[in-house]
């Protein structure tokens, strides 16, 4: 018995090894699977349920589940495509994201998933939270409006930083992230070098001084949608 | 007034627990009833006596409804508002609490005497609606009882003096002293047989911990707590696993809306779910057992430590269990503190392991990395107590009861409107219009089986058996009679869920929120048409995508609205005028703009 084995994926037989989720195993063999908590560098989240695949005739989320041999999972399919959408469209509604405006517009994961599922406008009303900025350290900004809760910061600080600047409080629609100190992010022994800085998807953790480097045309998802480096292709925005 | 004594240093608190950060939840909890609060600064105290990061103690603190950052009255009181307290008339009592008060819910009188409060199921809906003052438990109140219990606290200030008689069987037990009433109305042949006589236990000893295990498997046992998981099974998982410990955890969160059987059990039996645990641990190899006990069962701590006390006295914990070498195992009781979620097996294991009640990601199931990273076998009250009994009187005995793949009984919560509301244990099996002439219930419009996260059951399906392949239940039933509103009912729930969810992953945490919404419209007369088919998608979507039990059942009554009572929902929602849009509220869109300019729209001065 060897550690690799098969696995299906929307009729196409890849490689999985042993201890490789599904959304790994298939990223290997070219196949994008739609994700926004998961980074490669830490651990799984499986928070945001966009990487949501039928595996086994089961819903799951791939970047936490391992690969199985022989598992059948549907990726491309109707109503997988259905979840995502309506995964997206949550996020965007229940935070407040007003991407004319925001510094990460054409770099921001968020947006890209929108734009890769063809999203225009929401079918769900917006719900406008209160939510807090804070601008109280000299390099670096949290917007909590902008926050999509998928603890990246939170498993980076900790993990790949060692510090801890981040943590989850609260639940359910009161959840938010919270920082490590008698107050604010000031208070923090956070650096703008962090990991936990550098891997916010959306525009919610942000370096200062430094609005709209990249100007529009010049962007990460200006010329070909979110998932491109990962099918190798030109970009078609098929879905 | 009397000066009492000043409350327990933090310090020392924290040291009660060795300063151990696995014990915060007992830590947080200590703190809240010495000092009403656990406030940011004193989240730092606890962080460096813990040494840990002031933000993980907030992380916790934060999650749990019974842990507050501000400081509460001296007296709490907690209204349960769930469904059958509403249909017993709760909104009067809470107009009467608020009248007597002076105080409106969430808010804390100016001389910090009392706080005023809502709480979802309390585990008391045969007794609605019921109340929790501190911790003592008041039940069947009315607006006058209401009025009179507020004055009588407002005058005495204190809780304890509301209790002056004492509910029945082991309520007046002198370490309960509580006037709850057990309501058992039937008493069924396995569980409320007869008493506790500590045979179980001793036939296992007798036995390998394997032929256990295969008793349990050949009694066909199923868990009692919602899922239906076999127990046999999940013990050979937990014995298989590997792992330097091995842990079983009681499951006594018993937070599903309209079940209150396990706090019966509790309180009757404590003796035979000790035993049943005793059993499993034998059965997986553990040397540790908790008992999850919800934070609104307070009230019952003294008195299952009391009997932990005596079963320590007897041999039957501690070392060398009965004399038998080597096995050496003992329970410690954990307290939760007001959050549904953590009934959820991984969350549960999260809230004993002093972390905020966060399910897990699965696999790895905690059979194989529970709690502490250990095998863990978490089974429920009634499953436990059942245990005991078939290692009592054997695995044929048990299966005799029941059908093939659901054997052995049931015990039920029945709340609603019905004539005999209280604690049933009956053969699984039984159909809804047997259940429904059993309690006296026959007029029902629906029946709620398995609480807000089951299902709403139409009266041309009460042919259905109360079985796990059929209508599973952990054992709410809410029985709602002609006059009740089933919108209500399902804006209700979904606020439950609201309120309960842990926020961890997307279509829980807002799509709950848009459901909500989109109900209260259709309860509001604002529905339209297209909200069949925005309500089927978004909670299909929510179902299909949540990361646990919780997301994957809390829109059953949406969809169980759609299927089922669909007339119901074409009368609120009724026939539009396809130029108009229903959901648009022109009043309120207008309000702004009326107080800015100081006169009222032109439609609102010609029109009605
Ligand atoms: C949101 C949620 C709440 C739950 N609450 C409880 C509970 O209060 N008591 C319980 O025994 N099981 C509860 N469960 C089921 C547990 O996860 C678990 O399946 C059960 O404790 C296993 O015990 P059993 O096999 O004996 O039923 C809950 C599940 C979910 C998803
Ligand atoms: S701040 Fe950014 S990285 Fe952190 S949880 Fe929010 S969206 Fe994720
Ligand atoms: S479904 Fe998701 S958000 Fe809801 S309680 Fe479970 S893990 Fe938390
Ligand atoms: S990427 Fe898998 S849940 Fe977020
Ligand atoms: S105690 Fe009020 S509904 Fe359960």
């Amino acid at each position: 018995m060897t550690d690799s084995f098969t696995i299906n994926v929307d009729g196409r037989d890849i490689q999985a090894t042993k201890g490789q989720t599904i959304l790994e195993a298939a990223e290997a063999a070219g196949i994008y699977i739609p994700r926004l908590c998961h980074h490669p560098e830490l651990k799984p989240h499986g928070s945001c349920r966009i990487c949501t695949v039928i595996a086994n005739g089961r819903s799951c989320t791939s970047c936490t589940q391992p690969a199985e041999p022989d598992m059948e999972v549907q990726n491309n399919h109707p109503q997988v495509e259905m979840w995502r959408k309506q995964l997206i469209e949550m996020l965007f509604v229940e935070g407040n994201h007003f991407c004319p405006f925001c510094e990460k517009s054409g770099g921001c994961e968020l947006q890209a998933l929108g734009y890769r599922h063809g999203l225009t406008a929401t079918q769900h009303p917006h719900l406008f939270p209160r939510r807090e900025i804070d601008a109280t350290h000299p390099d670096i900004m949290v917007d909590h409006n902008r926050c999509v809760l998928c603890g990246r910061c939170v498993r980076a600080s900790r993990d790949v930083d060692g510090k801890r600047v981040f943590q989850f409080v609260e639940r359910g629609p009161e959840k938010r992230v919270a920082v490590n100190s008698d107050a604010k992010l000031s208070r923090t022994d956070v650096d703008l070098t962090d990991k936990a800085v550098g891997v916010c998807p959306v525009g919610a953790i942000l370096p200062k001084r430094q609005g709209y480097v990249a100007p529009v045309g010049a962007r990460e998802f200006d010329h070909t949608p979110i998932g491109t480096s990962v099918e190798g292709g030109n970009g078609s925005l098929e879905v | 007034m009397i000066e009492k004594s000043l409350p327990e240093s933090v310090g020392s608190i924290c040291k009660k627990y060795k300063n151990s950060p696995d014990r915060l939840m007992d830590i947080a909890i200590d703190i809240q009833h010495a000092y009403r609060c656990v406030s940011p600064e004193v989240q730092l105290d606890v962080a460096q006596f813990l040494q840990m990061d002031v933000v993980d103690v907030q992380s916790l603190v934060t999650f749990y409804s019974f842990l507050t950052e501000e400081e509460t009255g001296k007296i709490v009181v907690r209204l349960c508002n769930d469904v059958p307290d509403k249909l017993a008339g709760s909104e009067e009592v809470a107009v009467a609490l608020s009248c007597e008060l002076g105080l409106d819910f969430d808010e804390t009188s100016e001389d910090g005497q009392f706080t005023l409060l809502r709480t979802p199921c309390i585990g008391m809906s045969d007794q609605a609606p019921a109340v929790m003052v501190n911790e003592i438990i008041i039940t069947s109140l009315t607006p006058d009882s209401a009025r009179k219990m507020a004055r009588q606290l407002i005058e005495t200030g204190n809780p304890y003096k509301l209790v002056k008689e004492f509910g029945d069987g082991r309520n007046s037990n002198d370490l309960i002293k509580s006037m709850v009433n057990n309501n058992l109305q039937l008493r069924g042949p396995v569980l409320f047989s007869g008493p506790v006589t500590g045979r179980g236990l001793e036939s296992a000893l007798k036995q390998t911990p394997k032929d256990v295990r295969q008793i349990v498997k050949d009694s066909g046992l199923r868990g009692r707590g919602g899922a239906g998981f076999p127990t046999g099974l999940k013990w050979d998982f937990t014995a298989a696993a590997e792992g330097e410990q091995r842990y079983v955890l009681c499951n006594a969160d018993e937070g599903e809306p309209g079940t209150f059987k396990d706090r019966v059990l509790l309180t009757e039996m404590p003796e035979l779910m000790f035993e049943g645990m005793t059993i499993a641990a034998y059965a997986i190899g553990a040397s540790e057992g908790l008992v999850y006990l919800r934070g609104e069962y307070f009230y019952l701590k003294a008195f299952l430590e009391h009997a932990l006390e005596l079963r320590r006295k007897s041999g039957l914990l501690g070392k060398n269990i009965l004399g038998h070498d080597g096995f050496d195992f003992d329970i410690r009781i954990q307290l939760g503190a007001g959050a549904y979620v953590c009934g959820e097996e991984s969350a549960l294991i999260s809230s004993c392991e002093g972390l905020r009640g966060d399910p897990k990601n699965r696999p790895p199931f905690p059979a194989q990395k529970g709690y502490k990273q250990c095998p863990t076998s978490v089974n429920n009250v009634e499953s436990l107590c059942a245990a005991a009994r078939i290692l009592e009187h054997g695995a044929e005995w048990f299966a005799g009861f029941g059908e093939a793949r659901s054997t052995g009984t049931k015990v039920l919560s029945v709340s609603g409107d019905c004539e005999k509301p209280g604690v049933y244990e009956i053969p699984n099996g039984v159909t809804l219009y047997e259940f429904l002439d059993m309690c006296g219930g026959r007029d029902a419009q629906a029946v709620q089986v398995g609480g807000a996260a089951g299902h709403l059951i139409h009266p041309t399906e009460f042919g259905r058996r109360l079985t796990f392949d059929d209508l599973a239940t952990g054992g709410s039933m809410m029985v709602f009679g002609p006059e009740v509103d089933l919108i209500d009912v399902a804006v209700d729930f979904l606020d439950f869920f609201v309120e309960e969810s842990c926020g961890y992953c997307t279509p829980c945490r807002a799509g709950n929120v848009l459901l909500l919404e989109r109900m209260k419209r259709i309860q509001n007369g604002r529905g339209e048409t297209g909200d069949y088919e925005y309500l089927a998608d978004l909670a299909n979507s929510i179902k299909g995508t949540s990361r646990c039990g919780l997301g994957q059942t809390s829109p059953n009554i949406v969809l169980d609205l759609l299927r089922h009572f669909r007339p119901l929902l074409e009368s609120r929602i009724g026939d539009q005028d396809r130029n108009l849009r229903a959901s648009f509220d022109l009043d309120s869109a207008l309000k702004d703009a009326e107080l800015a300019t100081g006169r009222k729209s032109v439609h609102n001065q010609e029109g009605k």
